[in-house]
């Protein structure tokens, strides 16, 4: 944020922005200079701050109904749906909600991937996300546990004695997770707490990423550097404005497809049973946008060792930046890269797959298989591919692929 | 020892002074933070139970709420005893002897707990005729060891005793 130089026109908006450069922050959102050849991938910066508002609004307006009590929240949350005026509507769009909010940061997360918008010199942004992608699955699981359903009871259950394969002190860190000696009244309340609390450190995280984006600016489709303001460039409003509000009016027709036609088809049919802490339901699955990392879990035959490929497979993202070290960002110029780049995707579909069914016989067989080739691709695939790829000629400007295309059907004319 | 040299010893006994204050007192302070997340005193005081027996029958088992977490009272038959003697240690990923676990072998206590990650296993089901955990695929045999799948460990034993023949107190 360099451009220091915008003056208000008014009296009144020059005495206050020289006291709080409001103004001046506005102007620069304004003005801000995007690369013009952005495509509707790029839309999804967006929509993901549009989703964490969302969830921030409904989730205020549900805790002015909602009871945090092992008794009464199941309860409260019937109360909710059939009583409160509009309840249902509210709980449906939040609970549908984090199922937007995921889908939109998956898309987010592979457009990274595809146009390299990971590396240098936009490193610390790929990090903040990593962590607010961490972040937002810690809160999108204590958020599922809020319900005091069946599937709430024991996802809590599930997740919290994962701490317990810790060496020496996992009985006593879970223990103090659970404020007793399992998933109760204590575990509900704090992670009410929590859950009100962590999408406001999501939201500190997300203005520390767009601040980090706007140092070096946006990648873009070429991924070659291009100097800002200059004749690649568009001020962002109105240019990108409008067409992130046409991206999120699209996402928005989805998202309330789900919410009023099928509000329960992502949900699981056994959080509408109390939670029961003498019976386990037969089959145990995460919401769906968990699964990959599920599988992963479940692939290990050791407890503590399945515990750590899970979190190793999230840390992992954190060192993607100096893993992949080919110079040339976009895959659109990396020809063997793009290959593995549909593999990768294709391998998390595949986990994704796994994790919703039981662990057994083939399916085990193939989580195990996906899990080795999740890691094999960040620690084998991208180190040696950067280093062996021969990669295509970079166009000399992001203008220049547009251009020559339009010189070639001139000629075919 | 310069006029300097003892200006700055003085300084950095000060400085190392500050800093433990400092650090001990901002301990002090967080711990109440931190603490205040453990078991409290209400949830430790239900940390005993008595359960009456008579009702069940050979065979049967009766499951039991204690600490939040459920007990599985099992009255073996004869041949889930023996079934449970018989196994050789060799064969057990958690070495134990059935003897060990029992106080009276007809009657096998233990937490309902699966020790991967806490779900309820089921009764008569699975490869060695006794529990099975429907979560992750833990086989269990007639005395609750675990003999096939991801679970580390046994089922955990309470403490517990025999108050009177029919009658047990856990915790």
């Amino acid at each position: 944020m360099s451009d220091h130089t915008y003056t208000p026109s008014s009296k009144f908006g020059k005495w206050f922005n020289d006291r709080l450069p409001l103004l001046s922050l506005s102007a620069h959102f304004r003005e801000y200079p995007t690369p013009k050849n952005l495509n509707y991938w790029w839309t999804f910066g967006a929509i993901l701050t549009f989703c964490l508002v969302a969830q921030i609004a409904t989730g205020i307006v549900l805790a002015m109904h909602y009871v945090a009590h092992a008794d009464l929240a199941f309860d409260s949350i019937e109360h909710i749906m059939r009583d409160v005026n509009y309840g249902w509507l509210l709980r449906y769009l939040h609970s549908n909600g984090s199922s937007m909010f995921f889908l939109a940061v998956y898309v987010h997360i592979f457009r990274s991937l595809f146009y390299g918008s990971h590396k240098s010199p936009r490193e610390i942004i790929w990090i903040l996300g990593v962590l607010i992608y961490i972040l937002m699955m810690a809160t999108a699981f204590m958020g599922y546990v809020l319900p005091w359903g069946q599937m709430s009871f024991w996802a809590a259950t599930v997740i919290t004695n994962l701490f317990t394969a810790i060496p020496l002190i996992g009985e006593s860190i879970t223990t103090w997770f659970w404020g007793g000696y399992a998933v109760d009244n204590p575990t509900l309340n704090r992670f009410y707490s929590l859950h009100y609390l962590v999408p406001f450190l999501i939201l500190g995280l997300v203005i520390l990423h767009i601040w980090a984006l706007h140092v070096p600016g946006n990648n873009n489709p070429t991924g070659i550097e291009i100097k800002q303001p200059s004749k690649g460039t568009i001020p962002f409003h109105p240019h990108i404005t409008i067409k992130d509000l046409f991206a999120l009016l699209v996402f928005l027709i989805i998202f309330l497809g789900f919410v009023f036609f099928s509000p329960d088809v992502l949900g699981h049919p056994d959080n509408y049973i109390p939670a029961n802490p003498m019976v386990t339901p037969y089959h145990i699955v995460p919401e769906w946008y968990l699964l990959p990392f599920y599988a992963i879990l479940r692939s290990v035959p050791d407890k503590l060792g399945g515990v750590v490929l899970l979190f190793a497979s999230l840390l992992i993202l954190l060192a993607l930046p100096w893993l992949d070290r080919s110079k040339v960002r976009s895959a659109v110029f990396r020809p063997i890269y793009k290959q593995f780049f549909w593999l990768f995707v294709i391998d998390i579909l595949v986990l994704g797959y796994m994790g919703a069914m039981p662990a057994e016989g083939t399916y085990l067989l193939i989580a195990r298989i996906g899990t080795a080739y999740y890691f094999l691709h960040f620690l084998i695939i991208l180190p040696f591919v950067s280093l062996v790829e021969k990669t295509d000629p970079l166009p000399a400007s992001i203008s220049e692929p547009v251009l020559t295309e339009k010189d070639k059907s001139d000629v075919s004319e | 020892m310069d006029e300097s040299g003892k200006k700055n010893n003085r300084r950095d006994f000060l400085f190392t002074a500050s800093y433990t204050v400092g650090a001990v007192g901002l301990g002090a302070t967080v711990w109440p933070f931190i603490d205040q997340m453990n078991p409290d005193s209400s949830v430790k005081a239900l940390a005993k139970i008595e359960v009456d027996l008579s009702q069940v029958e050979l065979g049967k088992s009766i499951t039991v709420l204690w600490r939040g977490k459920p007990v599985f009272i099992k009255r073996r038959t004869k041949s889930e005893i023996s079934e449970a003697q018989a196994v050789s240690l060799e064969e057990l990923k958690d070495p134990q002897k059935d003897e060990d676990r029992v106080k009276n072998p007809e009657w096998l206590v233990m937490l309902g707990i699966c020790t991967h990650l806490g779900c309820v296993p089921l009764a008569n089901k699975g490869e060695y005729n006794g529990w099975f955990c429907p979560c992750h695929g833990s086989h269990y045999d007639t005395s609750g060891r675990i003999r096939k799948g991801p679970a580390p460990v046994n089922m955990e034993i309470p403490r517990y005793e025999f108050v009177d023949n029919n009658t047990i107190k856990i915790g």
